[in-house]
């Protein structure tokens, strides 16, 4: 099986890893919507959706039951409906801008993912080897230029759409994405000048970032999260902003503007949206767990090497780099599965933001803070890390 | 010809035929996603000569911000660019100039355009990004500061311009 895999041609592989990702992300979407809908639920204190039940799995005695109540099948439930509804398409909009904007909402999300590593294993010499579709050099400025792609999927929709509504979302959502990306991007410049040592080649490899996390040590096991954390605060902040999400959804805002850029979608087209916006956060909350949490690292001050070398003795299966492979998505996802629930839990509890609100904590609040937390941290480390 | 050449000619052709579309186009917004392919097509091009580095600062500059705060404006003002009072009234005079002067710079740009012989084999400043900053603080130190500078100016400028002469900002 990986000998036969190995003797493809290496674009072939790329392709293939290309679509196991996809198959993986693109379905934790779906599942996403779903246990927002779930989630929404228990913070309002409703049962939440607990109705669709496969014939079959309902014969079994006590697990059927849980997972209907559970509310697991409405994602298969509502994916079929998205995909047989009627897809209307109404008379008085531009159809090429029109279906090409949900396209455009996919690829950025999916085109992000591939330098974004997800893992890692122990190769012979214990050594640790990021997984990764393509861990290049430069991942983080490659994540943030096809991300802010992701933006045209918005202003395309609200425009095409040819209506009042729609078009005030997409002229939001444009404003919007360009205030925070400022915060953004300078808010992660600190890790990167500090894991940037003297002597060591320029990176901005998000792996690297992982590295630095997982030295030995008071200092080398911390997590960036409690070394830096007004650049987690101000990543955080804008990363809600960058995604559309509560509280700064600006551009949905069904309480001003109906649905905002997606007032005129309905079917496939709309459920597009969503499992973009959704992929949206999973990467986005995978740079935050790369750059602040640790990474694959099980706990501060405890890496994913004092692990296996904890497990090693119990078994020699434990050492074994597949397993330790998939222990280390394991870890990574789980801390952004837990990322994203933080997500939802915030877009139920805090209320949206006005617009010139939005505005006013973008360029008034988080770029100041975020330009002096730069500048005390680039003093700092050019105290700190002499030559 | 090889994957990278195809690749090359392919994101040349993107290149050119989206910077037409961006000249030729009449609507402001298909204009601008016109000026977004051409950006795309640039970038690709970086890529396909080993410039990583330049590619994705191209992508994200160029093609994150800059084409969004165009289609803002675009879409802010409404411009239907069906009437183009002002190219109408151009003189005849002023448009040969103009074309004349296109025309002698990209003819003096291939009779006396020349690649330096051997520097191909170099690897690319933009590729990494310890070389490209390095180059940034060395060598190309006078320009950047003086384009920042220039910068500073044209958006002091512009706040200066925009701003209403008397009363409150924004009263609503």
């Amino acid at each position: 099986m990986i000998d036969l895999y190995l003797s493809l041609h290496p674009v072939v592989q790329g392709v293939l890893k290309g679509l196991a990702v996809i198959m993986v992300i693109f379905p934790i979407g779906g599942i996403c919507s779903m246990a927002e809908r779930k989630v929404s639920a228990w913070i309002q204190g409703r049962p939440g959706p607990n109705r669709a039940i496969v014939p079959w799995v309902s014969w079994i005695p006590v697990i059927g039951p849980f997972l209907q109540r559970l509310g697991l099948f409405h994602v298969l439930a509502d994916g079929g409906k998205m995909l047989f509804k009627e897809d209307a398409l109404p008379g008085h909009v531009n159809k090429f801008y029109f279906v090409l904007a949900p396209v455009v909402a996919m690829m950025p999300a999916l085109t992000t993912v591939t330098t974004v590593p997800f893992g890692a294993y122990l190769d012979a010499a214990g050594r640790v080897v990021p997984l990764a579709l393509a861990n290049v050099d430069i991942g983080l400025i490659a994540v943030f230029a096809v991300g802010s792609l992701g933006v045209y999927s918005l202003i395309l929709a609200g425009w095409a759409s040819n209506s009042k509504y729609p078009f005030l979302g997409g002229v939001r959502a444009s404003a919007q994405l360009i205030s925070y990306e400022l915060s953004l991007t300078l808010s992660v410049l600190p890790v990167f000048l500090w894991i940037n040592a003297p002597g060591t080649p320029g990176t901005m490899s998000l792996s690297r970032a992982v590295e630095f996390q997982s030295l030995p040590g008071f200092w080398g096991g911390m997590w960036f999260v409690f070394l830096m954390p007004v650049s987690a605060l101000v990543f955080l902040v804008a990363l809600f902003a960058e995604t559309n999400r509560h509280p700064f959804d600006m551009a949905e805002g069904e309480a001003d503007l109906v649905g905002g850029f997606h007032t005129e979608y309905g079917a496939f087209k709309w459920g597009l949206f969503f499992v973009a916006e959704y992929a949206h956060m999973l990467i986005g909350s995978g740079v935050f767990t790369l750059l602040f949490l640790g990474g694959w690292n099980p706990l501060p001050w405890v890496s994913l090497a004092t692990l296996v070398s904890w497990l090693a003795p119990l078994h020699p299966l434990l050492a074994h780099p597949l397993f330790v492979g998939v222990l280390s998505i394991g870890i990574f996802l789980g801390k952004v599965i837990a990322l994203i629930f933080f997500f939802m839990w915030v877009r139920w509890t805090v209320p949206r933001f006005r617009y010139d609100q939005v505005m006013d904590i973008g360029w008034r609040k988080l770029l100041p803070l975020s330009v002096a937390n730069l500048v005390f941290y680039a003093a700092a480390i050019a105290v700190i890390q002499t030559r | 010809m090889g994957t990278g050449q195809i690749l090359f000619n392919a994101f040349v052709l993107l290149t050119v035929v989206s910077a037409a579309g961006v000249v030729l186009n009449r609507n402001a917004v298909n204009a601008a996603l016109c000026l977004l392919m051409a950006l795309v097509g640039v970038s690709g091009l970086f890529v396909a000569l080993d410039a990583y580095l330049l590619a994705f600062l191209l992508l994200l500059v160029y093609a994150g911000a800059v084409v969004a705060l165009f289609l803002f404006i675009i879409m802010l003002l409404d411009a239907r660019g069906d009437s183009r009072p002002v190219l109408h009234r151009l003189p005849l005079a002023a448009r040969v100039i103009a074309t004349g002067l296109v025309l002698g710079g990209v003819a003096s740009f291939l009779m006396r355009g020349r690649l330096p012989e051997g520097r191909a084999a170099t690897t690319a400043v933009g590729a990494a990004l310890k070389p490209y900053a390095h180059q940034l603080f060395t060598t190309y130190l006078l320009p950047v500061q003086v384009l920042g500078f220039l910068l500073l100016i044209a958006m002091i400028g512009v706040i200066a311009l925009s701003r209403r002469p008397d009363g409150p900002e924004d009263a609503a």
